[in-house]
């Protein structure tokens, strides 16, 4: 992986991957939403719901609160950035991702971080209940998943000494099928954190308003129109992206790992969309089969997905493996 | 001496010189070292100084941070706020000059004269307004707790000379200590910088201390000060202790962490902007000091390049603090003086009222929040690669230990953030908390130039943290042999370890960053139209959405205080329903004053009463006593 120089066809991987991600990730969150509706019984909406829901924001004039500050109204621009970038540097289709090597998995997490810390910031500017309400929750949520993440990738990384993750995912797809004790620790531990963070139940409901339990929606009451597209937007690219994390680093077979292979890419893609739907499908399972947490109640299953990370940890350590 | 001359002239020029030394500092990193002995002193007694690399970094980290402190100093003194300007200039640059002094002392007498200089000059910068008894109180406790640690830094000293008498610190690195005696005079030195670092469980000076200060003196002292306490430790542990053992290491390395999470839990609960900023001093030292136990803990097992990075990652935490915390210390200030309030219950939407001041607080809140691509996010990435190394360590318990560190480590940057989004949301977001809000003022011109220095000190720090590196190089080179080395690779990406496959390129990261969120915003503008309304905030259809239904400080801090219960000692005064006047009071204190200082003062306090008997005020005893004496004397020199 040469950065100085990368080659057309890693350009073109890193090109396919961000707009692959923009294209897919509301289709992602339509079939989610689908399957949801399957599993109660209900008549499920369309799989492109999202993008009209998108698109018809996009149309509606802005309303800004009288008092919001400029720092609300760059605020989607940053997340829905950082949320793109995110794509751009985790492996979805190929490892050979130039830009990895100015960013690794912590500066990953370190990018969820931003996003979340300048949602909360903006969902305190105006100043109502709910904002700062959500914003509370939110750094609740977030400062017990954040180090839970970053173990869960630690967890990961001992195994193949580098934090690079189409690094880890190339050493782990590559190698004759090892059996890694430590990565079911970390993967029960990471569905937990993909959960609280892509605000699904059992942590917050993404279709309610209720303001006893709601985390996520609370944060983005003010928005309207673009500003609000941008947002939905983003929380898509954030689901997609942390699935995406999750086939890296537990199911990374069937990515393109050389540095110019146009049939791995061509195969990588129908590879991705399967694990896509497999993934959406268990996302809605899990999410019908468990009950809403009381919001108090969301830090111990947090602090669950925190020692089960360092449970991985540890477990890597003492069985060298 | 009048406000003009001291603002306008005697601090701009401290500045400037400020700047000058860093420069000089910066620009002689890589020459050998240089020795002086002073004429002065006491006789017989000359004072030894020396100039290396880690002294010349440490002079950058003053030079650079203390010429934006000096600037936003220079604006902000005024008359009638305690000790008249003129004295207070005095104070100041005595304090400054004293930190300069201990990092070029080269003997334990130059050192230790510059250390209680430095103690005793901030001690009348904290009492600025001595005329409040809990500024006295607290300049008082400060004054304590530094001399508990400088009694221990003593005894350090005395440890170290190893049967040679000679004080200073060639003699100390020459002197052979038996390992005993040598883990004696580290625990003595550890106990003695930690103090002064603010480490648990001798931190409670620093909540009080800092608060009462002016704050570009709170500024100085938890931006530079407290790395002198850094500074003490690197200096005794690696260059006049020789190579240290292994498990010393772990003793900074557990300190440190605990400090870290007790801080930054504790900042979350705090309803006082000073007091929620020197708590995130103490989360941040103890960061520095977890830094430079596991590169002891590498160095001691054999491991350098491992414990030069981890060097490398205290260094640069203490280069990043220095600029951070006394931005945000400064930007308190500002809004002190705007707003007459450090309550957080009655700040609030001073971003439209302040915005060089809400502008510049946002960065040095979103850097020590850890955040890519500013500074804080560098050290925080260098010291977690540092301890994912660890998994070769040849000792199977440290094994086990680290990845539990590691999590305390992540734990404790998340809380920071956590900390972080509360200090700025409830200061300068939302709407005004009271009505006298609508007054305040942006800072004047020379306090916005303090502030932005210092902001582009955390950017500049944070885009080339390679060159920073090169800098540190020196100083791991001197001290442990070794320096990462950065060969072959381009001068924008940061890959301290070529054996692993690491790296991090800031700017081309924030290059990627910047150039989607340009093509966002320019999609946005060409697709679609542009029209904005403007309406006020939606209230749910019930109206009367007022100020108060924020969230107040105490409420922001509520998960935490719930999360973290064990760790307060808690009073509620909760109203009944038939309350005309219903208040909510909650106090938070800390279990350690309870636990470990009340009783401790109790103690002195008995010990005292029963010394006391002794003195009955008639001088007849008084006789008796001496007549006893020296019968015993009599009695011990003739009995052989």
């Amino acid at each position: 992986m040469n950065v100085l120089e990368p080659s057309i066809s890693e350009l073109v991987t890193q090109l396919l991957e961000v707009v692959a991600a923009l294209a897919a990730a509301p289709l992602f969150l339509g079939w989610v939403n689908q399957c949801r509706a399957w599993l109660s019984n209900r008549r499920a909406p369309s799989i492109w719901m999202p993008y009209r829901n998108i698109r018809k924001l996009f149309d509606k004039d802005a309303v800004l609160a009288e008092n919001a500050s400029p720092l609300f109204r760059i605020a989607p621009y940053i997340v829905f950035g950082t949320m793109v970038v995110a794509a751009a540097i985790i492996p979805s289709m190929g490892t050979r991702l130039p830009l990895v090597t100015a960013a690794d998995a912590i500066a990953l997490v370190g990018l969820f971080a931003t996003a979340r810390v300048f949602l909360s910031l903006a969902a305190m500017d105006v100043g109502t209940a709910f904002g700062t309400l959500g914003a509370r929750r939110e750094m609740m949520v977030g400062f017990l998943a954040e180090p839970a993440l970053l173990m869960v990738i630690f967890g990961a990384s001992m195994i193949s000494a580098t934090t690079a993750l189409p690094a880890i995912s190339e050493h782990l797809a590559t190698q004759s099928l090892g059996i890694y004790p430590s990565l079911a620790f970390t993967a029960i531990a990471f569905t937990l954190v993909l959960l609280a963070e892509n605000a699904r139940i059992p942590v917050d409901n993404p279709a309610t308003h209720l303001e006893l339990t709601m985390i996520h929606e609370a944060m983005l009451l003010e928005y309207s129109a673009r500003h609000l597209a941008l947002m939905e937007w983003a929380s898509a690219l954030r689901l997609f992206n942390y699935a995406c994390i999750g086939f890296a680093l537990f199911v990374p077979w069937g990515i393109a790992t050389r540095t110019i292979d146009p049939v791995g890419l061509a195969f990588s893609i129908p590879v991705l969309a399967a694990k896509l739907a497999v993934a959406g499908g268990s996302l809605a399972l899990i999410e019908t089969m468990s009950a809403k947490l009381r919001v108090m109640r969301a830090p111990e299953f947090l602090a669950t997905a925190f020692l089960f990370a360092v449970l991985g940890l540890l477990v890597h350590v003492l069985l060298g493996s | 001496m009048s406000v003009g001359l001291v603002g306008r002239t005697l601090f701009p020029l401290s500045a400037l010189a400020s700047i000058a030394l860093a420069v000089v500092a910066a620009m002689s990193l890589a020459l050998p070292p240089e020795h002086a002995v002073l004429p002065i002193g006491l006789p017989d007694l000359p004072m030894h100084v020396r100039l290396d690399a880690l002294s010349r970094i440490f002079l950058l980290l003053l030079g650079g941070a203390s010429a934006g402190i000096s600037v936003f100093a220079a604006g902000y003194f005024r008359r009638g706020e305690g000790t008249p300007p003129g004295l207070m200039c005095l104070q100041y640059h005595l304090f400054l000059a004293s930190m300069g002094f201990i990092l070029l002392a080269d003997d334990a007498y130059a050192f230790m004269v510059a250390w209680e200089t430095m103690a005793i000059s901030s001690y009348f910068l904290v009492t600025t307004q001595h005329r409040i008894p809990e500024i006295r109180s607290a300049g008082f406790l400060y004054l304590l707790i530094a001399h508990v640690g400088a009694i221990s830094i003593l005894l350090t000293f005395g440890v170290l000379q190893g049967g040679s008498w000679h004080f200073t610190f060639d003699a100390m690195r020459a002197a052979h200590l038996s390992p005993a005696w040598a883990a004696g005079a580290f625990v003595l030195a550890f106990v003695g910088f930690g103090a002064k670092a603010g480490l648990i469980p001798l931190h409670v000076w620093l909540p009080e201390a800092h608060p009462a200060a002016p704050s570009p003196v709170s500024a100085l002292m938890s931006g530079v000060m407290l790395k002198m306490a850094v500074y003490g430790m690197i200096r005794v542990t690696f260059d006049l202790l020789g190579t240290p053992v292994w498990w010393w290491g772990l003793v900074p390395l557990a300190a440190g962490l605990i400090s870290a999470i007790y801080g930054a839990v504790f900042a979350a609960v705090q309803t006082d902007m000073k007091r929620l900023l020197a708590y995130s001093s103490i989360e941040n030292l103890g960061l520095a000091f977890t830094g430079v136990g596991l590169s002891v803990v590498f160095l001691g097992a054999g491991m350098r390049v491992p414990a030069a990075l981890a060097l490398t990652a205290t260094l640069y935490h203490c280069l990043n603090h220095s600029l951070m915390k006394s931005l945000l210390f400064l930007g308190t200030g500002s809004v002190l003086h705007a707003t007459g309030e450090r309550n957080l219950g009655r700040l609030g939407g001073l971003i439209h009222r302040m915005p060089w001041v809400a502008w510049a607080s946002l960065v040095g809140a979103l850097a020590i929040a850890g955040l890519p691509p500013l500074n804080g996010f560098v050290s925080e990435w260098l010291l977690l690669q540092s301890f994912l190394f660890a998994d070769r360590i040849p000792h199977a318990f440290v094994n086990l230990l680290i990845p539990m560190s590691t999590a305390l480590v992540a734990l404790a940057v998340a809380l920071a953030g956590y900390v972080m989004v509360k200090f700025f949301g409830v200061i300068f977001l939302g709407q005004p908390r009271e009505s006298t809000l609508a007054q305040a003022h942006d800072c004047g011109f020379l306090e916005r130039l303090g502030l932005v220095w210092l902001a582009v000190g955390c950017v500049a720090l944070g885009l080339a943290p390679v060159q920073v590196l090169g800098a540190l190089n020196h100083v791991t080179r001197q001290l442990t042999a070794t320096s990462l080395s950065q060969q072959g690779g381009p001068w924008w990406l940061l890959a301290p370890v070529p054996t692993r496959q690491v790296s991090y390129g800031p700017l081309v990261f924030f290059l990627a960053i910047a150039l989607i969120v340009a093509l966002t915003v320019f999609a946005v503008r060409l697709f679609y139209h542009q029209r904005v309304r403007r309406g006020p905030a939606w209230d749910c259809a019930f109206g009367g959405l007022t100020a108060r239904m924020q969230d107040t400080a105490e409420g922001f801090g509520q998960p935490i205080r719930n999360i973290f219960q064990s760790f307060f000692s808690i009073e509620r005064e909760l109203p009944t329903p038939y309350d005309r006047a219903p208040r909510y009071r909650i106090a938070i204190t800390d279990r350690i004053w309870r636990g470990l200082y009340e009783p401790l003062g109790g103690l002195v306090q008995r010990v005292a009463d029963a010394i006391a008997v002794l003195q009955q005020g008639r001088i007849a005893v008084y006789l008796l006593y001496s007549f006893g004496t020296l019968i015993v004397l009599l009695a011990l020199a003739l009995v052989p």
